[in-house]
């Protein structure tokens, strides 16, 4: 199963850069599936049965959340790079998180990254170090539910 | 009227690598210099693009390819070297 | 059609012109980075789509790009700020830092 999935990426992205040509699609199955076998032993992800209802939460729940998150970030982004004054109140918090496994943690970093006023900094296991242009909240909880707190139950629905 | 909007479009980016050029060249410190290249090299991937729209070639878009593989391969080579020898690698 | 792509890509060249900006008039490292990395991916993104709507023999080949930049940039960003402030460029401005007690105790197992 590890091995099937491996090869698809690989050729799907062989054929979105060599476009379709019947030699191109050969010489994609070939080098796709010589890869394959050399770097499948350093893929660790597990496939089961709810793999269409994840990609279908992912494309049609978290895609347009993190689109308008995007736009509102690169607003506020604009707001504050184009007022003469910079208003800043910049301090570096520990955010908690209960996902679990690689994949769901390198999503939210980069969903918080992306988020407006905020940076993900380094993790170290269940620890989210956060650098936030404007700290609000008094205690973790509330800095926890003002930064990821949308994030992480969106992602947390693809990979529970 | 296109060409007008080409000429929009090329000067908007021209000056945002204006600026990311003369924060590498005024910054303070080389933490400030490997930001302002981070954000040069993604700049740079946009206007190979508009290039390949420009000439009506698709090379161009192969070429921002891997361009956006060696920048963020620059990127993380001197983050490593900005922290010294603490990494592994 | 054209118009929907011009349009694109006139949002995307003012945003990176934002990065730029927000690269030079940020006033410290972290800043820098926010500014930096949010206003480009938008640009990135902007940019692609429109010269993939105009040319959709290209679409492909942009939404590729388009995905690498948006998994690339964030992760850049994040291990240029972790080594930003390993290296003692960080700002004194700062209202809370959480992070120092963390690197402290890893500086002293090593």
């Amino acid at each position: 199963m590890k091995y099937v999935a491996t090869f698809l990426v690989l050729f799907g992205v062989y054929v979105l850069l060599a476009g379709i040509v019947v030699q191109e699609l050969i010489l994609g199955a070939v080098i796709s599936l010589a890869l394959t076998f050399i770097i499948a032993k350093y893929v660790n992800y597990e496939i089961d049965n709810k793999l269409p209802y994840r990609i279908l939460v992912f494309v049609f729940l978290y895609l347009p959340v993190f689109l308008w998150q995007l736009v509102l970030a690169n607003f506020s982004v604009a707001r504050r790079v184009l007022s003469i004054k910079i208003p800043l109140n910049p301090g570096i918090v520990k955010i908690e998180t209960d996902l679990e496994g690689d994949f769901g943690k390198l999503l939210l970093a980069n969903s918080i990254t992306l988020t407006p006023g905020t940076l993900s900094i380094d993790i170290d296991g269940k620890n989210l170090y956060v650098h936030t242009i404007d700290v609000k909240g008094k205690t973790p909880e509330e800095n926890k539910e003002d930064i990821s707190g949308l994030f992480e139950r969106l992602i947390g629905v693809i990979f529970k | 009227m296109i060409d007008i909007l080409n000429i929009v479009v090329f000067s908007l980016v021209g000056l945002g690598l204006f600026f990311a050029v003369i924060r590498l060249i005024i910054g303070p410190t080389v933490a400030d210099r490997a930001v302002s290249l981070d954000t040069f090299n993604v700049i740079v991937i946009g206007t190979i693009a508009l290039l390949s729209h420009l000439y009506q070639n698709s090379l161009y878009l192969d070429i921002a390819i891997v361009y956006a593989i060696l920048a963020f391969l620059e990127t993380i080579v001197f983050a490593r070297y900005l922290e010294g020898r603490h990494g592994d690698c | 059609m054209e118009i929907v792509s011009y349009v694109f890509m006139i949002i995307g060249g003012f945003f990176y012109l934002l990065g730029g900006l927000g690269v030079l008039r940020m006033p410290d490292v972290f800043d820098r980075i926010q500014a930096g990395t949010k206003a480009t991916t938008l640009g990135a993104f902007s940019v692609l789509l429109g010269i993939g709507i105009l040319n959709p023999e290209w679409l492909f080949k942009a939404l590729l790009i388009i995905i690498f930049i948006a998994l690339s940039n964030p992760i850049g960003s994040s291990v240029l700020a972790k080594a930003a402030y390993k290296s003692s460029a960080k700002p004194n401005n700062l209202v809370q830092d959480d992070l120092k007690d963390s690197l402290g105790g890893e500086d002293n197992v090593n």
